[in-house]
């Protein structure tokens, strides 16, 4: 029988020893060496049965299917957009996942969307190379125009929707704002000003005390408090 | 004519007073800054991110560019001239031959991570420090580790074998050997091992006991800055 080593919500960092033997799993931010497991970044530990597995709490957003990002278009192609997604890598949006115009060969592409425009998308696709596709296809995916963008920290985002989107879904509508969280940290928000303003106060206040209990009453008083 | 006593009064197997933060540099994606008595390092990294030249970019894994440099005014007495020169190559070759085999950046093929390493204030020890903080900064920045790095420097003083050597005891007016040491805190595999000066095998013997002693006290404190930042959540 192994044994345990760190506790279940600890914060660990790289090299530390979690647990002992083989009858743990090691799960994501984690390997195994030998008989021990080890914590391969800085996070929190979280242990259900025998599984382990690090929640970071730092580091650049990495591409992953079904993922909602917010893109940044930075080069058009012959069948489509390049996006900068606030990572090492880039994101594709191929024409046929972006419209369903008929497009003819050679069309002007900037008709739908230039370079320098934000768009919600969704990634559709992941290599292991990181070479990421995205689609335009879902509910509430649509390019973004007027408003802010923020960036946040990737592993805070979690943090801003809630749970089930109460956090986001608060703040849409306590400040009457159209708000769009994507996972790679760039959040849109687009409203009066002065309310664009509060919900990125609000936000930025969330990024502050993300790892306090009973964020959402605060962010109400909060956003009570400041109207 | 032997060392028996330190010039600052430490004992033999004793660090200088260290001090090291994690987070200093807003705009960063992870940094840190370490000081040993009055050598300070501050270390920034910046990444994983999109890599140009194409032609540097490896399609099976990551790669690690670490920049080390000394500040104008960071000497004793004269000015060090700013911009790279030869001395500050090879020491930025070996921090980054030190910091590579704990990082997993398999992750994160055709992206660089960038490490820049600036020394504002320096009392010897430089590239130690240098290592020290980057581990830090590195594991702040979120990056994969297999494995965690710590580094000190161990010398010869004039016949006595010491730990973390000073600029004034690396200019004793005697025989001095400066032998900078840095490890995988798990493993124990050695990582930068330099020398200058001389020392016979007994000695070589010693040396690597005493480093291994202060890289464990320097890992301690890592450990400490980093999970002190995390836990009041930044």
């Amino acid at each position: 029988m192994g044994k345990m080593i760190a506790n279940d919500k600890d914060i660990v960092v790289p090299g530390e020893n979690l647990a002992e033997g083989m009858d743990f799993l090691p799960g994501f931010g984690t390997y195994r060496d030998g008989d021990n497991i080890v914590a391969l970044m800085v996070g929190q530990l979280r242990i259900s049965g025998r599984a382990l597995k690090i929640v970071p709490l730092s580091g650049k957003y990495v591409p992953k299917k079904d993922d909602l990002v917010i893109g940044n278009v930075t080069d058009i192609t012959f069948n489509g957009w390049l996006m900068d997604v606030n990572s090492a890598y880039h994101a594709m949006l191929p024409m046929k996942d972006a419209t369903s115009d008929f497009i003819t060969r050679g069309a002007d592409l900037t008709k739908y969307f230039k370079i320098g425009d934000w768009v919600a998308t969704q990634i559709t696709n992941v290599t292991s190379q990181k070479l990421a596709d995205a689609t335009m296809k879902g509910p509430g995916l649509k390019k973004l125009t007027g408003g802010r963008i923020i960036y946040v920290s990737p592993s805070k985002v979690p943090r801003i929707i809630g749970r089930q989107g109460s956090m986001v879904s608060l703040l849409k509508n306590t400040t009457g704002c159209r708000i769009v969280v994507g996972q790679n940290g760039v959040v849109w928000v687009d409203g009066d000003p002065q309310k664009e303003q509060l919900a990125k106060d609000a936000i930025r206040l969330i990024e502050q005390e993300a790892h306090t209990q009973g964020l959402t009453e605060k962010i109400q008083a909060f956003l009570g408090g400041s109207k | 004519m032997t060392y028996t006593k330190r010039l600052d009064g430490r004992e033999m197997d004793q660090c200088r007073e260290m001090e090291a933060k994690a987070g200093v540099i807003g705009r960063a994606d992870g940094s840190a800054m370490f000081r040993t008595g009055k050598t300070i390092a501050y270390a920034a990294v910046y990444g994983p991110r999109n890599l140009f030249p194409r032609f540097l970019q490896n399609p099976e894994k990551g790669i690690l560019r670490v920049n080390y440099n000394m500040m104008p005014f960071s000497s004793k007495g004269e000015r060090v001239r700013p911009g790279g020169s030869r001395r500050s190559k090879e020491i930025a070759f070996v921090t980054k031959n030190a910091l590579l085999p704990a990082l997993d950046l398999s992750e994160f093929p055709n992206s660089v991570v960038d490490v820049f390493i600036e020394l504002p204030q320096t009392d010897a020890g430089t590239r130690c420090a240098g290592i020290n903080a980057a581990a830090i900064a590195l594991a702040d920045a979120g990056i994969p580790m297999k494995d965690f790095v710590a580094s000190v420097s161990v010398g010869k003083v004039d016949g006595t074998v010491v730990l973390d050597l000073t600029y004034d005891e690396e200019a004793y007016d005697g025989p001095v050997a400066d032998i900078p040491i840095a490890m995988l805190t798990r493993s124990g595999e050695v990582t930068l091992l330099q020398m200058d000066g001389e020392v016979n095998k007994e000695d070589m013997k010693k040396i690597l006991q005493l480093g291994q002693k202060g890289i464990n006290d320097i890992h301690k404190l890592q450990v400490k800055v980093l999970k002190e930042k995390y836990q009041s959540g930044e």
